[in-house]
């Protein structure tokens, strides 16, 4: 539901900004960007915390939607350990999620999210197969995109449809401004947190137009033919040559995945202690020969290139061709720019395009 | 010529025999390189050498096996292919090491606090060497930074510039930083409580995504698809997204490492949250170095302690406990 954001401009100055983030925390949890060592990672605020808004976050928010690891729910076997099979089974609903507000995600990042939803609203189900543990998260999260006020070599948001200060998935925008943020309603959600603030004068929207202009003005120009990429990528399947040549220094970690914000994957396992425990779904990685290891000992990506060439084909064409086009990647670049080795997810769209030319 | 000039020539040379040689290229962004697989004259042409050529090549060579394979190597990539040739992971003379002498890599994250207030790392535009300075431009201008303040740790203890193993070196022998790894960094950490310490594990592994990383990027993690994390059966470590399973890990990781580690760095470069887990290898290593005398990666014959056994033990005195 997108409001008129003429009339929805509120003001921060810095020093209020504590206060803001305090009433904030006061209906929610808050996340917000925090400096830890070298990373800046998104955690539960408390007054006093600084946000971190100088670096780029390390690691996108979309824990706060879909937990590293969450209980799906919890068994007890009950009854006699000596006799399990008599015992009487109980089960137990993991707790409802309460709402939260994320301050400060960055705008590749909300657009992440919209990578996520139709897999987890039962799309190929006609809408029947629902993820109600991502769905009611999802809806009890409310997100305060910032405007980015540059981009780093390694971002490449505009390539996918995206904007350093696109609003898509955004609930409000955040732009820095002289002397504080501004603060613009795009949802009801968005709107009701912003409710307590003062107006922002016409000066300081015109103020934030100009950022948000000339944010758009410091991002990268994207490639002419990044439509072709779905084509390339298909077209490049039983190329093993390439895949090998494109893989050959990937140390095939997680990093990529686990930092990405359009990467759902996940794993379900019982986590239990004697005759109870929890079954749990938690962030799983294509990356990892582990993901595609059959029962019988048959991997069919036992290849660290056949695993590379599945995620950059995941995202690049098998989810674009059945999601209208939307490619499942938001440009975030922190693929690249978190690699160990460096691997390039650009250079391998590029150099696919490339070469499916002249197959 | 220049040294990389020499190594190019090096590397020509050796692809007359040898199909691959691993080194370094141009990477995503100016402050970063990134492993070159090199297979012909055109791919020789990307090589770069010097402060940017930061990982460790010696981390593919147990994948190479059986397939002759070539390496360019600084003092501390040499290390490690010592230690798997004397583990017998690798056969030395499946290799052929071309060594120059490294005078220290680059450290982003110290790059990071040098512009801090300026701007990130990743909006550096370029990045040109001036002897023992960089230039950065960056979007406020260029910043000049001297190299030894922005070189890796392990630099400022190095005492193997010069990979002594070659088979063939390009350039004149560097004399070492140091003549002894005094262990400073463990000094300082050690003089915080026990409880301290494991508040300080639990802080930092608390961040930990559990992308393996560390344990990938390690060249002398030679389980690599059979890793006692990622068992099913049995099921040693839970999914839970808690600091004991965490911490499980990194010691398993670490004790598996004890008097294997060659220092490299690489675990702790590779995480991307910014944990010390070289910490927790340092302390082994400096254990094993009292305990046995023995250095990981200095000599290739000389079997490493923890995978032999002698029925008495010099530094350890059982009958006098």
């Amino acid at each position: 539901m997108v409001m008129n954001t003429d009339t929805a401009q509120k003001f921060v100055s810095f020093e209020a900004l504590p206060a803001f983030l305090a009433k904030l925390a006061a209906g929610a949890t808050l996340y917000a960007p925090r400096r830890e060592n070298k990373a800046v990672v998104y955690r539960p605020w408390q007054a006093g915390d600084k946000v971190e808004l100088s670096l780029r976050p390390t690691e996108s928010c979309k824990h706060v939607v879909f937990p590293r690891s969450e209980e799906l729910f919890s068994f007890d076997m009950g009854g006699d350990p000596e006799k399990p099979g008599k015992a009487g089974l109980t089960l137990q609903e993991a707790s409802e999620p309460g709402p939260a507000v994320v301050f400060a995600a960055l705008s590749c990042d909300a657009r992440g999210f919209l990578a996520f939803d139709p897999v987890y609203d039962g799309c190929g189900t006609g809408g029947k197969a629902k993820d109600t543990y991502y769905l009611k998260r999802r809806e009890k999260t409310t997100l305060i995109v910032r405007t980015c006020k540059s981009s780093l070599n390694t971002c490449f948001c505009t390539w996918v449809g995206g904007s350093p200060a696109s609003s898509e998935g955004a609930d409000a925008l955040l732009t820095e401004i002289n002397g504080g943020y501004l603060l613009e309603a795009v949802t009801d959600k968005g709107a009701s947190l912003l409710a307590s603030l003062p107006a922002a004068s016409d000066e300081q929207s015109a103020a934030s137009r100009a950022a948000r202009e000339q944010a758009v003005q410091s991002a990268p120009q994207p490639p002419q033919d990044m439509i072709k990429a779905p084509a390339a990528l298909g077209a490049l399947f039983d190329s093993a040559a390439f895949w090998e040549k494109q893989s050959a220094h990937c140390i095939y970690c997680g990093a990529c995945t686990y930092l990405c914000p359009t990467c759902y994957c996940f794993n379900i396992t019982d986590e239990s202690n004697g005759l109870k425990g929890l079954r749990m779904r938690s962030w799983d990685n294509c990356m990892s020969p582990l993901f595609t290891l059959e029962t019988s000992g048959h991997n069919p990506r036992q290849e660290k290139a056949n695993r590379l060439k599945n995620r950059v084909g995941h995202k690049f064409s098998y989810y674009p061709k059945i999601h209208s086009g939307r490619f499942s990647c938001c440009g975030c670049g922190r693929c690249i720019k978190s690699c160990p080795s460096s691997v390039d997810i650009r250079k391998i769209v590029l150099d696919a395009i490339k070469e499916a030319a002249n197959v | 010529m220049s040294i990389q000039d020499d190594i190019k020539a090096a590397i020509a040379k050796a692809l007359q025999d040898i199909p691959c040689v691993i080194g370094w290229g141009a990477g995503p962004e100016p402050l970063r390189a990134t492993p070159l697989f090199m297979r012909n004259a055109a791919d020789v042409e990307n090589f770069t050498a010097g402060f940017l050529a930061v990982n460790n090549p010696a981390l593919y060579l147990p994948s190479c096996k059986g397939v002759k394979t070539a390496l360019v190597v600084k003092g501390c990539d040499a290390r490690s292919v010592g230690q798997l040739v004397a583990e017998n992971l690798v056969k030395r003379d499946e290799l052929y090491l071309i060594g120059y002498p490294c005078s220290g890599v680059i450290d982003v994250d110290k790059v990071a606090a040098r512009l801090e207030g300026k701007c990130e790392p990743g909006e550096v535009t370029r990045l040109r060497e001036e002897n023992e300075d960089v230039i950065l431009d960056t979007p406020g201008g260029e910043v000049r930074l001297a190299k030894k303040d922005i070189a890796a740790d392990k630099c400022a203890r190095c005492r193997y510039p010069n990979a002594e193993s070659a088979d063939v070196f390009i350039g004149e022998k560097r004399a070492p930083v140091v003549d002894q790894d005094e262990y400073a960094d463990l000094a300082d950490f050690e003089k915080l409580s026990l409880e301290e310490r494991k508040a300080f594990w639990e802080k930092e592994l608390s961040r930990c995504i559990r992308c393996y990383a560390c344990r990938n990027a390690c060249p002398l993690c030679v389980c690599r698809d059979h890793c006692v994390a990622s068992s099913r059966e049995p099921h040693w470590l839970t999914q839970a997204d808690g600091v004991r399973d965490k911490l499980f890990f990194q010691l398993i990781h670490a004790t598996h490492l004890a008097g294997r580690c060659t220092g490299c760095g690489e675990c702790e470069r590779a995480c991307p949250v910014g944990i010390p887990v070289l910490t927790l290898k340092r302390a082994f290593s400096r254990q094993v170095e009292d305990m046995f005398g023995y250095m990981a990666g200095i000599d290739v014959n000389t079997t490493p302690p923890l995978l032999t056994f002698r029925l008495e033990e010099p530094e350890i005195k059982e009958r006098e406990w």
